[in-house]
């Protein structure tokens, strides 16, 4: 908790707690980084998260060589739970870029302190995503079919599947992304670089910095360079959850064919980012004693965030109601009836609980400045989320256009293995980064420093 | 029960029983590539030896074929690439008739319960493949039953017996040749006297003299009969009724009006393939210029032919023979019984069927019901005959089944003559009685207590334990013999391929009783026409029948017959029958029972055929097991319920109660299933199941009925006590949900509305132009290929699902898979009920792919695994499918079909040789669909175009299409305007399925048209 | 504190970066090189038979017709192997005890087939109809190359389904008329184009490019 009761009346509420050096800065936030002593919790996190892995490997090789039908997948809900994870860490993997390009652009500080480990969850939440298509193929041996080479088959790719914008989509979001996280390292690489007392570790800062020396010229190059890659990433940020809607929009199926979900996916995404990014960010600054760095601005804003982006979801589910009820499609009022009253109905009802209701207190400022309510919010949103995405993929299949086809669909053994199995990967990156890169941007706190001694002046 | 024993090798099925070792180790002996080739040069000799005759050559080249095709399949049928060092095996002699790729076709008979149905049989390069039906046969007009698709499987089971086993140790046919004669010996002497023979129905004239030629020898010996399936009542009704066994049969082509009283005509019938064709045409739009006829039926069950009856009437068994004797008086039949009282309900409707059958004399037809008490048979010859039917829609034969007895009397007495060891040699020709047998004659304890018995069976069953001798039976595939047809016309089987596992025919069993051990069948049989013939060249007569499929002229006359007067019928029969004289049970509601024979495994013999297990049955959609059929004001009434599985659902799972069944002491348990339409207190248990040594596939299926059923109730019993246990069972039921959600899924209306509007159902319909597409449209300048289906036509029967499965190496999945909804038929009969639930209306559709001209599938697809072909077709590329799953969530109609896991047995070597060649047996990971058997349509482009010529209208049949048996599917060119497709699509009520959608489906249906009584619908 | 990278370094990443964007080029055409190699496809490699039979002798010198053997070439998917009997026909005659025969003397004497190794040989999934394309003047050769001059049998081309669809697509470059079909030495026009555009309309040649034209 904050040291001191925060001053909620105004928005005054620092993005760096006062009192800070440079020198205090680059200390505390490398020291967790070049410290020899590695704290218990973060063997205890990174222990549970590999174990997990090792049972992500476990299934994928189960699935890979005995079948897909160790999935619940079946007719007529032929994609279940990878699917849904799929969405929802794609989802997830948004607030990262959103963060650091457009609110680069927007010239919002707040941002500065967040960002790195944002991207960082950004890289780790696409990797566990892009494991989902691929293990959840019939045949995952032949992805490659769906990427453009020259084959001794004569054919492509057939271009108007969204699969294949999928594939394109994500790859260059997670490339963008990579680059993106890896400029903003480098002035801090280089500073670690020569903090770094043992030789092992500044040899390999060292390579990674590449050569970074701090000059004017390299400052020059790398704000241009960040800007530009900023410009480069903010329509990926839309662009790619618009895609991965598209694979449901352009289908058919009641409860899929529907013109709001791009934007509607994209804030959900937001939504759902933003939602992550606080579920880490308040232990982190609670672990590391982060709070002068993360201060409740930072919760605050994001709160923010989240309460605007889950009010766009809201105003989403509402419309699909209303359009069910208002093009008098038979199949649409009945998927609309049967997502709500049908076999899986409760699970709509949570959701709306989870995703519209419970982030309502946040209009209570008070709340906003909360860590232990928002933390619990954003667990709430995390789930809320994920919920969605089954609503919509399982939900609307099974029950589609000929009752003689409907049936029930529920998920194995292994499609929870699966997704328990990409958190325990999500955790293990994330604490491994934690261990060996700096958190939070070292040279843009500095700037902040400096900004503040302006403004006090 | 739910360990499903999928031949389709799932992890759970991979770990081998005890069985299953002993199956594998056996099988390397018989069908390992060298050892099976070996296996048929042991039986060239033989053959070798008949050289003369073309026949036996053919044969013999057969088998040539066959060790040839074993080494070409292991290759062509591997997904993957085949290796590169594949070995090409040629023949040393290439036999004439034999074109390697192109198949041959061969014309015998199935004996489906004893009656012959004609067929052609498809073999490739001396494998037989694919069985179709003899258009010239009167039993078959080229139409096939699920039953008869599936026993191609049957052929190749692995799990058939495949060695002479004496007291469960391997034996040779010597050996038993030399038991056999050491035992007649004694018998000789005593004339035979305990010699008994125990036979299914017969009907094969070889297979009778033979039965003759051992009565003459063993003058004392006895000939017995059982047959699991079969309601042998027809023969005593005739008795009662003329006073002479005779057999029925019904020219529906003339009839205008129906009355079935529990005949389940169009499913369970040695003619019924000939009755289903004839009872459609007359109400096939368009149709014959003559009235539509008009079906009521009477039954407690709901049977396939009751779900096609305009009107139908659900009461209980017992009350059958009442209201039948009230119809009866009504016509004007002399019965001394006094008619009992009926409710007014039905009362009207009695009312408007007697006025509907006066007005219709000599142009209607009463069917009595197959397992109605004799009484029910002798009053529908009265009332056929008051009504002046016979001659004109009812016809009388001398009987087709040998020396027809009462089947339960004759067990009766066998196991008596088993009891005071009377009988000390028994040999049975096929048959498990030891399964099919009523628990209270307790056939199994008997048998043993003989001192010598012969089991000729295709399978090591529950009878052969018990039995001495277990003789390995020849497939009727693999056997020369004969058979009679339903109105008498003999076909000559021959064999399309030797015996696989060197099985036995009977003809050979009773040579060797006569003391002939080394006649070969195919001797006997020529022998015995030889001698009939008056021919002058009977080799060319003989070929001729072979070719053809049959003995042209070999048919019954019609008899001239009149029933003796009503009166005289022994209406004893009646009271006994209908006053439930069984033993009541105390404080339970008093239930009647109904045993009937599965739709698809009949009474067990297919049992261990995947294919029918797997089969969704016409009414139920349950797959894998049977289950105590109720309707649902019963089911409330003894508080059966189900409740919807979570997993599959209504498309897999449902979790039914357990219901504790007791009549006569006897318990057994199964689970309950509400079937709307059923007649009330009163439950249907279909036999077949619980079979405990069926094989792999069939063994521990559902539960044993016969261990309920006594020989008085063989088929139907009065007060069982039926208990709810409050256990749940999973049942597999491919769809349960059956109302359409007002959803203009099936359209229909009446014949009457349709002749005064043609156009009502286009009307109804508010006539909008497709919506606009942004894809260019099509462009088809050579042919466009389309289907129709007439679900008027469609009777529900199944037998385009299994001829399909059989045409496209579908593979069986097994119980496990059907509950999570993943069964493989790529086309599937939807079943919808309207209406009250008591008695509903059915509605039968078959849906495969729709070959969508706008196909939601093809965008989807990310490799184009699935594309659009020059001819419309939606081609679905096995080899080029990654395996998204995204084409099936974009289909509207679920027709696609997703391999989990590794269905395909790409193992075992005697499947392999069931495949079709032409089509790419699916592996692991990728979807599967109905492509209107492209490789048929191939086949006969390339034939056409090597005459060059175009393919003519008809020349195509698509699998589903050929089997049907009412034609109720068509396909052909659209582009050609002449064609009968073309002219169906014209036709006021073809419609679309779903085409609000826009995905212009290239199949699309034929309205639904009932045929209603106005007096009983309007009131 | 002391420098821990020499300048060096500054040359030695530059060469990392370009030479593993080269190295990656050079793996991918690498790869692609092998496999249209005749390691995997085949192409030219002589297969070793049971019988060292010889097309060069028996089209080549002795001028016997394709379909003498390949009885079915006309009528079925399956141009034919021949049985032993064919063989035998002349060998009864001509070498009746030439060593390099026995396994054919054998096969006849014992009834067990002589096991080739097959040359040609397509994945399962394909379905190849030799009748049709004979009948709509492919040449031998077309695909199986001068047989008349290949002592033991290889493949001429790779089978790709590229390779079948060059003429799928463009069936004019590669018709010829159909007395030609059988002939070894026949040579293409040098007008092929229109002579190919004439035929494709004479023998009413269709570009078949559906999927289920191949595959079921």
């Amino acid at each position: 908790m904050a040291s001191k009761p925060p001053d909620i009346s105004s928005d005054t509420l620092p993005v760096l707690e006062p009192g800070h050096t440079f020198a205090s800065i680059t200390d505390k936030i490398s020291s967790i980084v070049l410290t020899g002593r590695t704290p218990l919790f973060w063997y205890i996190s990174f222990g549970i998260g590999f174990l997990l892995v090792l049972l992500l490997l476990f299934c994928i090789t189960a699935v890979v060589s005995v079948g897909i039908g160790l999935f619940g997948v079946m007719i007529p809900v032929a994609w279940g739970w990878a699917i849904v994870n799929f969405v929802w860490w794609i989802g997830i993997g948004h607030a990262g870029t959103l963060i650091s390009a457009i609110l680069l652009l927007l010239r919002q500080k707040w941002r500065q302190s967040i960002n790195r480990f944002a991207e960082a969850m950004t890289l780790f939440a696409v990797a566990c995503a892009g494991i989902f298509p691929l293990i959840h193929l019939g045949r995952p041996w032949f992805a490659y079919w769906l990427f453009p080479y020259p084959s001794t088959m004569g054919i492509q790719p057939q271009f108007r599947s969204p699969l294949v914008w999928d594939v394109f989509a994500v790859s260059t979001y997670f490339t963008v992304s990579l680059l993106f996280w890896f400029l903003g390292l480098i002035p801090d690489l280089a500073t670690l670089r020569d903090r770094a007392t043992r030789r092992v570790p500044r040899f390999i800062y060292g390579m990674l910095a590449m050569g970074w020396r701090g000059s004017a010229v390299h400052w020059h190059r790398y704000e241009s360079a960040y800007l530009l890659l900023a410009g480069l990433a903010t329509p990926l940020v839309v662009s790619v959850h618009t895609v991965v809607s598209f694979d449901f929009a352009v289908a058919l199926v009641p409860g899929w064919h529907s013109t709001i979900f791009p934007p509607y996916f994209v804030a959900g995404a937001i939504y759902s980012g933003f939602a992550m990014v606080l579920t880490i960010a308040i232990p982190l600054r609670k672990l590391y004693g982060l709070e002068d760095f993360i201060t409740l601005r930072h919760l605050k804003n994001m709160a923010i965030v989240m309460l605007a982006t889950g009010m766009i979801v809201a105003y989403g589910y509402l419309m699909e109601t209303f359009m069910a009820w208002y093009s008098g499609d038979i199949f649409e009022k009945y998927m609309m009836m049967n997502r709500m009253f049908g076999p899986y109905g409760w699970l709509y009802w949570v959701l709306i609980l989870f995703n519209i209701l419970i982030p309502q207190a946040l209009w209570v400022r008070s709340l906003q400045t909360n860590p232990w309510v928002l933390f619990f919010i954003a667990i709430a949103v995390n789930i809320g989320m994920w919920l969605e995405r089954y609503v919509i993929v399982v939900v609307s299949l099974h029950r589609d256009f000929l009752p003689s086809a409907w049936g029930m669909y529920s998920g194995t053994i292994f499609d929870y293995g699966v997704f328990v199995g990409t958190i325990g990967l999500f955790v293990a990156l994330l604490f491994l980064f934690i261990r060996l890169l700096p958190m939070i941007s070292i040279f843009e706190m500095r700037e902040l420093v400096h900004e503040e001694e302006a403004r006090s002046e | 029960m739910s360990n499903g024993t999928e031949p389709a090798n799932l992890p759970e099925a991979s770990q081998p029983t005890a069985g299953g070792r002993e199956y594998w180790r056996s099988l390397e002996e018989l069908a390992g590539t060298e050892a099976f080739k070996a296996l048929m040069g042991n039986h060239l000799p033989r053959h070798a030896a008949a050289w003369t005759s073309a026949m036996d050559r053919r044969e013999f080249l057969k088998l040539m074929g066959a060790s040839l095709a074993l080494a070409g399949v292991s290759g062509c049928l591997s997904p993957a690439p085949a290796p590169p060092d594949e070995k090409i095996v040629p023949y040393v002699n290439q036999p004439e008739e034999i074109v390697p790729g192109k198949p041959l076709y061969f014309a015998t008979a199935i004996p489906a319960e004893g009656y012959g149905r004609g067929i052609l049989v498809e073999s490739h390069m001396g494998r037989p493949t694919k069985v179709e039906g003899n258009p010239q046969h009167p039993a078959s007009l080229g139409a096939t039953d699920a039953g008869t698709q599936a026993s191609v499987l049957g052929l190749y089971d692995p799990d058939r017996s495949r060695v002479i086993s004496n007291a469960g140790r391997v034996a040779t046919w010597d050996a038993f040749f030399s038991a056999l004669n050491a035992e007649l010996e004694s018998q000789r002497v005593s004339q035979g006297a305990g010699l008994r023979i125990l036979t299914e129905t017969v009907t094969s004239p070889t297979l009778a003299a033979q039965l003759q030629e051992i009565l003459r020898i063993f003058p004392k010996a006895k000939w017995h009969q059982f047959d699991g399936g079969a309601g042998d009542y027809a023969q005593q009704g005739a008795r009662m009724a003329f006073g002479q066994p005779l057999e029925t049969f019904y020219r529906l082509e003339d009839a205008d009006v129906i009355v079935s009283l529990d005949g389940d005509f169009l499913l369970r019938s040695p003619a019924s393939l000939r009755y289903a064709r004839e009872f459609i045409n007359r109400r096939r739009i368009p149709g014959t210029s003559s009235e539509a006829n008009r079906l009521y039926m009477i039954e407690s069950t709901f049977s396939l032919t009751g779900s096609n009856a305009d009107h139908r009437l659900a009461i209980s068994p017992s009350a059958i023979p009442q209201l039948a004797t009230t119809l009866a008086a009504r016509l004007g039949v002399q019965i001394s019984a006094q008619q009992p009282a009926i409710s007014p309900a039905h009362e009207k409707w009695l009312g408007a069927l007697v006025k509907d059958l006066q007005a219709h004399r000599g142009r209607s037809a009463i069917m009595p019901g197959e397992y109605q008490p004799a009484i029910v048979h002798a009053l529908a010859h009265a009332m056929n005959d008051a009504l002046g039917n016979i001659g004109k829609t009812v016809f009388y034969t001398d009987p087709v089944a040998v020396n027809a007895t009462n089947h339960a009397e004759s067990l009766r007495e066998l196991v008596q003559d088993l009891e005071d060891n009377a009988a000390q040699v028994l040999i049975m020709l096929g048959g498990n009685p030891a399964y099919t047998a009523p628990a209270d004659v307790d056939f199994p304890s008997h048998l043993v207590t003989s001192n010598f018995n012969v089991h000729l069976s295709l399978y090591e069953d529950e009878t052969s334990a018990l039995c001495h001798w277990h003789i390995p039976q020849a497939h009727y595939l693999e056997s020369w013999s004969d058979v009679r047809a339903y109105d008498g016309t003999v076909t000559i089987m021959q064999p399309l391929i030797a015996p696989l596992y060197g099985g036995r025919t009977a003809h050979e069993i009773l040579a060797a009783l006569a003391g002939q051990a080394e006649r070969s069948s195919y001797e006997i049989v020529r022998d015995y026409w030889r001698g009939q013939s008056k021919e002058k060249n009977f080799d060319a007569a003989w070929r001729t029948a072979l070719h053809d499929g049959f003995v042209a002229g070999s048919a019954f006359s019609p008899r001239n017959v009149k029933p003796k007067p009503a009166a005289g019928f022994d209406a004893s029969a009646l009271k006994e029958r209908s006053s439930g004289a069984a033993v009541k049970a105390q404080n339970e509601p008093s239930i009647e029972v109904i045993y009937r024979p599965d739709p698809s495994v009949l009474d067990g013999r297919f049992a261990n055929n995947g294919w029918l297990q797997e089969l969704p049955k016409p009414l139920t959609k349950l797959t894998w097991d049977n289950a105590v059929l109720m309707s649902p004001a019963t089911a409330a009434k003894l508080g059966i319920t189900y409740q919807v599985g979570g997993t599959g659902g209504e498309h897999g799972t449902i979790y039914a109660d357990v219901v504790e069944l007791e009549y006569d002491g006897r318990r057994t348990r199964g689970p309950g299933w509400i079937v709307p339409g059923h007649a009330d207190d009163c439950v249907t248990i279909h036999l077949g199941y619980g079979r405990r040594r069926a094989g792999r596939v069939g063994t521990n299926l559902g539960f044993n009925a016969n261990a309920l059923r006594t020989l008085d109730t063989l088929w139907h019993g009065t007060s069982i006590a039926i208990r709810k246990t409050g256990a749940q069972y999973a049942l597999a039921c491919t769809q349960f949900h059956h109302l359409m959600e007002g959803r203009d899924l099936v359209r229909a209306g009446t014949i009457d509305g349709y002749h005064k509007n043609p156009k009502f159902l286009r009307e109804r319909e508010s006539e909008k132009e497709a919506p606009a597409t942004l894809y260019p449209g099509y462009k088809y300048d050579g042919y466009a290929w389309g289907m129709s289906i007439d679900v008027n036509a469609c009777i529900g029967c199944n037998a385009c699902v299994a001829a399909c499965h059989a045409e496209n190496n579908g593979p069986v999945v097994g119980k496990k898979e059907v509950l999570r909804g993943r069964e493989m038929h790529w086309i599937r009969v939807d079943r919808y009920h309207r209406g009250d639930p008591s008695n509903p209306e059915t509605y039968y559709q078959p849906v495969p792919c729709m070959q969508c001209e706008n196909a939601p599938c093809e965008l989807v697809c990310p490799v184009g695994a699935t594309t659009h072909s020059q001819e419309g077709l939606n081609d679905m590329v096995y080899n080029r499918c990654v395996g998204t799953r995204y084409c099936s969530n974009n289909c509207p109609y679920k027709v696609r079909r997703f391999n989990f896991f590794l269905y395909s047995d790409f193992k075992t070597e005697s499947l392999k040789l069931l495949r079709n060649p032409d089509v790419t047996v699916r592996s692991r990971g990728v979807m599967e669909k109905c492509t209107y058997c492209v490789q048929r349509i191939n086949q006969a482009k390339i034939a056409a175009e090597k005459d060059d010529r175009a393919v003519h209208d008809g020349e195509i049949e698509t699998a589903c299409q050929q089997a049907c048996p009412t034609r109720a599917i068509i396909f052909g060119n659209i582009n050609d305007p002449q064609s009968q497709v073309s002219q169906l699509k014209a036709q006021p009520l073809s419609y679309g399925l779903l085409t609000e959608l826009n995905t212009r489906p290239r199949t699309t249906y034929q309205a639904k048209l009932r045929n209603p009584n106005p007096e009983i619908e309007n009131g | 504190m002391a420098q821990i990278f020499h300048p060096s370094t500054n040359t030695i990443s530059r060469v990392t970066i370009f030479g593993g964007l080269i190295l990656l080029i050079a793996v991918v055409t690498g790869l692609a090189t092998i496999n249209e190699s005749p390691y995997i496809t085949e192409v030219g490699v002589a297969r070793t038979q049971p019988v060292p039979f010889s097309h060069k002798h028996h089209v080549g010198d002795d001028g016997i017709d394709c379909r003498y053997c390949h009885t079915s070439v006309e009528e079925s998917s399956f141009a034919g192997i021949p049985p032993t009997k064919t063989c035998m026909n002349c060998h009864t005659q001509i070498w009746p005890d030439s060593p390099i025969l026995e396994p054919v003397r054998e096969s006849f004497r014992t009834g067990k087939s002589i096991q080739w190794t097959r040359v040609h040989n397509l994945p399962g999934f394909v379905y190849f109809n030799h009748s049709i394309h004979v009948h709509k003047g492919i040449g031998c050769v077309t695909c199986h190359g001068r047989v008349d001059r290949m002592p033991l049998m290889w493949r001429e081309n790779t089978l790709y389904m590229d390779w079948c669809l060059e003429c799928h697509r463009a069936p004019e470059r590669f018709v010829r008329p159909r007395e030609y079909v059988f002939s070894m030495e026949y040579q293409a026009p040098a007008d092929q184009l229109a002579l190919g555009q004439k035929l494709v309309k004479e023998y009413r040649i269709q570009k078949l490019t559906s999927c289920s034209t191949c595959h079921r």
